[in-house]
């Protein structure tokens, strides 16, 4: 399943529904991203998308992961619009009968929607705003995923 | 053709969208962001160095010499910083 909204997700309430009633499921594995403040001088943050596209290519990944691992339950929440240090980014749930495939998949999905899916970061600081340059971290992160 | 544009290249060419009907002999859309920068300055700016760039084609990424049509929706946009 997958969600792009404005607002904020409950991670409970999100991993109850997701999984209520699949007595399938041996491991539930989630991963919250959250708008990092520290020592950037990060006063907020805002998150353009391309609606359609985003949709389309959270959904595709989404597919792959189910290809490649067996999963019982997936679901991808990312948020846009003006967010603060602390709040939560993006959520990526996975359900497997066994741990490893959750895990596995889990991590694949965080790695390629962070290269693919098309969202980009605006950090307001106290200097003005800027727009967050990729990280080639990012892209060698999902390029282990990448089938020889 | 629908032009869409996001982040620091909507700023620099001034619009979020357009709506252009494609020049004849632009036939990739790599000829088509050769052709958008000699629209002006902020578009020369914008689109100088392709690298920079990423290209979706009705909504799917594609490379610079994937082919255009009339009816196509094209966005360019920098590289994905979502997560």
């Amino acid at each position: 399943m997958i969600r792009v909204q404005i607002g904020d997700f409950d991670v409970g309430r999100e991993i109850e529904a997701l999984t209520k009633g699949k007595t399938s499921i041996g491991g539930v594995v989630s991963f919250i991203g959250n708008v990092r403040g520290g020592g950037d001088g990060v006063k907020s943050m805002t998150l353009e998308h391309y609606p359609g596209m985003t949709e389309q290519e959270l959904a595709a990944i989404e597919q792959e992961a189910n290809k490649r691992w067996k999963l019982e339950a997936s679901l991808i929440i990312h948020r846009y619009g003006k967010l603060l240090p602390g709040e939560r980014i993006v959520l990526v749930v996975t359900a497997s009968a066994h741990r490893a495939d959750a895990f596995a998949a889990n991590e694949f999905l965080v790695d390629y929607l962070k290269t693919k899916a098309p969202f980009w970061k605006l950090e307001e600081t106290a200097q003005g705003e800027r727009w967050v340059e990729a990280q080639t971290s990012d892209d060698n992160a999902a390029k282990r995923w990448v089938k020889s | 053709m629908k032009l869409l544009y996001f982040a620091w290249l909507k700023t620099k060419i001034g619009k979020a969208e357009e709506t252009l009907d494609l020049p004849a002999g632009v036939a990739t859309a790599g000829a088509l962001v050769d052709y958008l920068k000699t629209r002006g300055p902020g578009f020369a700016e914008a689109l100088k160095d392709r690298r920079a760039l990423r290209v979706a084609v009705n909504r799917r990424s594609v490379g610079w010499d994937f082919a255009v049509k009339p009816s196509d929706e094209i966005a360019l946009f920098p590289p994905v910083t979502g997560g």
